[in-house]
């Protein structure tokens, strides 16, 4: 992710050095979280790594060519997102990580990730009833940081919410299409959303990081969050004649590290490179 | 770092000058200052030049090439020393394409991007106008996949000529 011009500081002696010290860093059992701004910065970034990873599964895979280059080009701004917000976090962290050390040198309870993206990519429509959900979330969530106090959380906002309102037209039009489709279509892509649902509720959910960044200015009111998605999530559900399922008990433990069996096998993919030859370069 | 030109010295009307003639590397019939992704250069008082871009999309593959083409250009021209800053904010958009490089890109058999849209949540019922043929100038045009060869492309066929094309997305 970083420029071939910033030679100097990527690979394992960065991820590690201060593993010691920084709690962002932390051991490996229990949650111990890090500043509230540093890990805040990492669930967004997080959320957009690793969703862009599972989209980039699909490049040569896809159903049809035009939605193959879809999907790749949804995983680039995606990634693309994320290594402006890792830097950000790595930046606000003052303990010398970028975002390639932040990207490819932590392990998977270090990862803050929603548990929704790190699922499996599954079919066609389980993969574009996620990024739906997703999209969905991502957009308002944006909307709400575009007057973030904090002028380079502001400027990612700015920026990102660009290309999620065009990633949001996209899956909204082809849940509409595979729900309102064939008879198979339909059974399938509401098959996804029963499944997926569990994992919706985690992205609404505030705890102290969000009334730690609170005190910096950055406010989100969730439950207006939640009311706005709600209401675009049921319109497109409505238009695609799909059911929304009912609200059942939420999976979470992503934020804090608590992650799916799934989360360690991306990573294994993901990371594999970078731990085989740390500090190499294209 | 390349080796200083002896005596080398850019000042700021020549580095825009400079920067004018370094192509885009997917779209290289119009510049990076046309593209509008050169957002500002200075110049200190020992002649090194510092140049401000921005990104088109967060995850453009092409932008490393970009600062290395800028790079290249001005020391070239004679800077002793360049650096490439990138910023976000504010963030890039196809309204700061001038109408020039609109028809150089119509030329090229790209149509130019329409008005970027602002605001407002996603509508499904989109009636978006057909994009005139950048061959033929028909508007009975057809919107074949919103994703083309780039990020910031679209892909159209013209239903009078029959020729594919590529749209520049407005953003």
């Amino acid at each position: 992710m970083a420029s071939a011009h910033d030679a100097d500081d990527v690979g394992i002696a960065a991820g590690e050095a201060k593993a010691g010290d920084r709690p962002v860093a932390g051991p490996s059992r229990g949650p111990r979280l890090g500043a509230p701004l540093v890990e805040y910065l990492l669930r967004l970034g997080d959320d957009r790594l690793i969703l862009g990873h599972r989209l980039s599964e699909w490049c040569g895979h896809g159903p049809i060519l035009e939605e193959d280059i879809a999907l790749s080009n949804f995983a680039l701004d995606l990634i693309g997102q994320a290594a402006s917000i890792l830097r950000l976090a790595g930046e606000v962290e003052g303990a010398g990580r970028d975002e390639d050390a932040l990207a490819y040198f932590r392990d998977g309870v270090q990862y803050r990730n929603c548990l929704l993206v790190e699922q499996p990519r599954g079919d066609f429509g389980d993969t574009i009833v996620r990024q739906f959900l997703f999209d969905a979330y991502s957009v308002l969530l944006w909307e709400a940081l575009l007057g973030a106090p904090h002028a380079g959380l502001a400027a990612i906002a700015a920026k990102a919410i660009k290309e999620d309102r065009y990633h949001l037209r996209h899956s909204s039009e082809w849940v509409v299409r595979l729900g309102d489709g064939t008879e198979e279509s339909h059974v399938r892509v509401q098959g996804s959303l029963d499944r997926l649902w569990r994992y919706t509720g985690e992205l609404f959910e505030a705890d102290a990081i969000d009334q730690g960044v609170a005190g910096e200015g950055i406010v989100v009111d969730h439950r207006a969050l939640k009311a706005r998605w709600d209401q675009l999530v049921d319109e497109v559900l409505d238009r695609a004649t799909l059911v929304r399922p009912a609200d059942g008990p939420t999976q979470r433990g992503g934020r804090v590290g608590r992650h799916t069996e799934h989360l360690g096998h991306l990573l294994a993919t993901m990371q594999s490179v970078a731990r085989a030859h740390p500090g190499a370069r294209w | 770092m390349r080796t200083p030109v002896p005596g080398g010295r850019v000042n700021v009307a020549r580095a825009w000058e400079v920067l004018a003639t370094v192509p885009d590397p997917e779209v290289p019939v119009i510049s990076v200052v046309e593209l509008g992704i050169v957002r500002e250069v200075q110049v200190d008082a020992d002649g090194a030049v510092e140049v401000v871009i921005t990104p088109t999309y967060s995850g453009c593959p092409a932008m490393f090439e970009i600062e290395k083409d800028v790079r290249t250009a001005l020391e070239a021209a004679g800077a002793t020393a360049v650096s490439v800053r990138t910023v976000l904010s504010p963030a890039w958009t196809t309204d700061w394409i001038p109408e020039s490089a609109r028809e150089k890109l119509r030329a090229y058999g790209i149509a130019p991007p329409g008005p970027a849209e602002r605001g407002g949540l996603v509508s499904l019922v989109r009636a978006r106008p057909p994009v005139p043929c950048p061959w033929c100038g028909s508007t009975q045009t057809t919107l074949q996949s919103e994703f083309g060869s780039t990020a910031c492309k679209a892909i159209h066929v013209c239903g009078s000529c029959r020729q594919p094309f590529d749209e520049f997305k407005a953003i």
